[in-house]
C-alpha cells in the first residue's frame, strides 16, 4: 500500500514536473463492447485539460475510472502517483469530483450541506467562504431541493472543491446551465487554476473547451483521437481552406491546402466574368471537431 | 507516495464522521414527513385497530390480547424502524448517486453503518416510547415494574434493532433498484409478521409456519417481549414451555454477525458494476 513507504526526501525531484494524471493503455468493456478502448493520456499538474466528445464517447466512464470509482479491464493508471482502483482515503482527500448530486439529500439546506461534508476533509475550506466563493450566500439557508439548477450545480461544486483537492474532476460541469451560469462557473474554475489546481474537465461544448483548457482531447469511440492546445486542435486539418462556387449553374465545392493557387487558376478560367457565389473558408474549431469525431459537415448541416 | 501528501493530516477519524452521519441521518429522519409518521404511526394504529377489535379476548387465563399484542407490536415496531427503513432508504439513496458522492469522498464503510445504527436507536426509542404510552394509557396494558424485564426489554430491543440494521444494510445490496426495495421489503416485513406470531398466538400457527419464522429475528424478538410484557405463568404457553432468553439472546446475536459479514462483503456505492 502507498501509505506504508517511507517519505521521500526533499531533495528528490519537484512533485510538478510529473504528471497528475498518467494513463496507458486504458480499456473498458460492457459486455464485449470496448467502451474506452486504448487510451493513453498525460495530464500536467496546474493544467486544466478537457476531454471533448460526443455523447457515449467514453468521457465520463474515463473520469469515473480515474477518480477512483469504477474497474478498468486493462492498462495502467496513475494518479496523483497512485492507482486509483486502491485509492486510499488520504488519496481520495486530494482528489476533488463534482458530480450529479450534494450525497446528503434534498432535505438540507446549503448551509447544513457544506456544514456536514466539512467533517470529512482533513482541510477542508470554511464553509462562510465556500459558499461565498460560489455566490450561494443568498440561498446558504434555502433547502437543497428549493435551489434552481444553477444554485444546485453550484453547490455540487463547492462539495468537490470542498476539501482543497489537488486535482479536480468535472463531468460536463455546465450540461443544463443557463448561459448567464456557464460563465460564472467558468470564472470558478479560472479561479481554482490560478490556485494551481489541475483540472480535468469533461464537455461537449466546444466553446468551454477552447475558453478554459489549456490543452483538449478529443475522444470518439473510446479513443483519443486528438490532443493539442484549443488553438492548434485539427493541425492539417485546420490549414485546408474550403473554396466554394458557383459553375454552369451548380455548385463546386474543392478543399484545399493552397487555395490562393486554386484561386488564381479558377480566375484565369474568367479573365472577365465573375465568380458566382465565390467564398473561401477556414475550418472553425466546430468543423475540426466534427471531421475528429468522424460525422461528415452534411449530416449536420 | 508523493512529498506533497504529507503535508496534509491524517484523514478524519471514521467516528467523527459516524458521529456527524448520525446528526445528519436524524435531520434526514425528522424532515420526511412520511418516514416519521409511518414509523410512528403504524405500530400504533395497529394497536389501536387490533386492540379495539380483540381487545377484550384473552389469549390464555389472565392474558388480555392487547397485553399479547403489544408485545409484538413492539418487536414489529423495531424491525419497521430498522430493517424496512434502512432497506428501503439504503436502496433510495443508491438510485440518487448519493452513495456515489459518499464513495468519491472516500467515506468509511463503518462511519456510513454507524450514522444509520445511531439512526435507528434514537427513532427506535422515541417509537417505542409512544407505543407504550398508547398501550398502557388507552388499553390498561400493565407496564412491568420489575428491572429485570425492562433490562431484558432493553437487550432484546438494542440486538433487534442492530440485527435488523445490518440485515437492511445487507439485503440493499440485493434488492436492487429503490422501486424494487420499496415493493419487495414491506412485503417481506408483512409476511414475516404473520408467519412471526405479531397478529396471531404464534402457538396456534401451522407447524410450518413456525418453522419457518424460527429461522428470523422477529419470532424471537416477539418472543422476547412477550417475556417482558406477559405474566411468568405464560411461559408454560410457548412452544418450548419456557422464555428461552439464552436462544433469543443467541439468534440475535448469530443474525448480527451474519448481517455484518454479509454488509461487508456485498456493500456496494453504485448500481451496477
Amino acid at each position: 500500500m502507498t501509505t506504508t513507504e517511507p517519505a521521500p526526501t526533499r531533495s528528490r525531484t519537484a512533485p510538478d514536473e510529473r504528471p497528475a494524471i498518467r494513463v496507458r493503455g486504458l480499456v473498458k468493456r460492457y459486455g464485449g463492447r470496448a467502451v474506452v478502448d486504448g487510451i493513453d493520456l498525460d495530464v500536467r499538474r496546474g493544467e486544466v485539460f478537457a476531454l471533448l466528445g460526443p455523447n457515449g464517447a467514453g468521457k465520463t466512464t474515463t473520469v469515473e475510472i480515474l477518480a477512483g470509482v469504477r474497474r478498468r479491464d486493462a492498462g495502467e493508471v496513475r494518479v496523483l502517483g497512485a492507482d486509483p482502483a486502491g485509492g486510499d482515503r488520504a488519496w481520495r482527500d486530494r482528489v476533488g469530483v463534482v458530480g450529479q448530486t450534494t450525497g446528503a439529500g434534498n432535505a438540507l439546506t446549503v448551509r447544513e450541506t457544506v456544514d456536514h461534508f466539512a467533517h470529512y476533509h482533513v482541510t477542508p475550506q470554511r464553509s462562510e467562504e465556500l459558499i461565498a466563493a460560489v455566490g450561494l450566500t443568498e440561498a446558504a439557508g434555502r433547502r437543497v431541493d428549493r435551489l434552481s439548477g444553477g444554485q444546485r450545480r453550484r453547490l455540487e461544486v463547492a462539495l468537490g472543491v470542498q476539501g482543497r483537492p489537488d486535482l479536480l474532476f468535472l463531468d460536463e460541469p455546465t450540461t443544463g446551465l443557463d448561459p448567464v451560469a456557464r460563465r460564472q462557473f467558468w470564472a470558478l474554475v479560472e479561479s481554482l487554476q490560478a490556485a494551481g489546481t489541475t483540472v480535468l474537465l469533461t464537455t461537449h461544448y466546444l466553446d468551454e473547451a477552447a475558453h478554459l483548457a489549456d490543452r483538449v482531447g478529443v475522444i470518439t469511440d473510446g479513443r483519443l483521437v486528438e490532443v493539442a492546445p484549443p488553438a492548434e486542435l485539427g493541425g492539417a486539418l485546420r490549414r485546408e481552406a474550403t473554396v466554394h462556387w458557383t459553375e454552369d449553374g451548380a455548385p463546386r465545392e474543392v478543399r484545399t491546402l493552397t487555395p490562393a493557387a486554386l484561386l488564381r487558376d479558377l480566375l484565369a478560367a474568367v479573365p472577365h466574368g465573375e465568380l458566382p457565389d465565390l467564398t473561401v473558408t477556414r475550418p472553425g474549431l466546430e468543423d475540426v471537431y466534427l471531421r475528429l469525431v468522424g460525422i461528415p459537415e452534411e449530416a449536420v448541416r | 507516495m508523493t512529498g506533497t501528501v504529507l503535508t496534509r493530516p491524517a484523514p478524519s477519524a471514521w467516528a467523527r464522521i459516524a458521529w456527524a452521519r448520525v446528526g445528519l441521518e436524524l435531520r434526514l429522519f425528522v424532515r420526511e414527513p412520511q418516514q416519521v409518521v409511518f414509523s410512528f404511526a403504524y405500530p400504533v394504529l395497529m394497536m389501536v385497530v387490533f386492540g379495539s377489535v380483540f381487545g377484550g379476548n384473552e389469549v390464555s387465563p389472565g392474558v388480555p390480547f392487547s397485553q399479547y399484542f403489544v408485545a409484538g407490536i413492539a418487536a414489529t415496531g423495531i424491525m419497521l424502524t430498522s430493517f424496512q427503513a434502512v432497506g428501503t432508504g439504503i436502496a433510495e439513496e443508491r438510485d440518487r448517486g448519493d452513495l456515489e458522492r459518499l464513495q468519491v469522498l472516500g467515506t468509511p464503510l463503518v462511519a456510513y453503518f454507524g450514522g444509520k445504527a445511531g439512526q435507528v436507536l434514537v427513532s427506535t426509542v422515541a417509537q417505542l416510547a409512544v407505543l407504550l404510552a398508547v398501550a398502557s394509557l388507552a388499553y390498561d396494558v400493565p407496564l412491568p415494574d420489575d428491572p429485570a424485564r425492562w433490562l431484558t426489554f432493553t437487550w432484546v430491543a438494542l440486538g433487534g434493532a442492530l440485527a435488523g440494521t445490518v440485515l437492511g444494510i445487507a439485503v440493499s445490496s440485493v434488492v436492487g433498484s429503490a422501486r424494487a426495495a420499496g415493493a419487495g421489503i414491506p412485503a417481506f416485513a408483512v409476511v414475516l409478521q404473520f408467519f412471526s406470531g405479531v397478529f396471531f398466538v404464534y402457538t396456534e400457527l401451522p407447524a410450518w409456519m413456525q418453522q419457518v419464522a424460527a429461522i428470523f429475528p422477529l419470532k424471537w424478538m416477539t418472543q422476547g417481549m412477550r417475556s417482558v410484557f406477559l405474566p411468568e405463568q405464560a411461559a408454560a404457553a410457548e412452544v418450548a414451555g419456557a422464555w428461552e432468553h439464552g436462544r433469543t439472546a443467541l439468534v440475535l446475536a448469530a443474525w448480527v454477525i451474519i448481517g455484518v459479514v454479509v454488509c461487508a462483503r456485498t456493500f456496494r456505492w453504485r448500481r451496477g458494476a
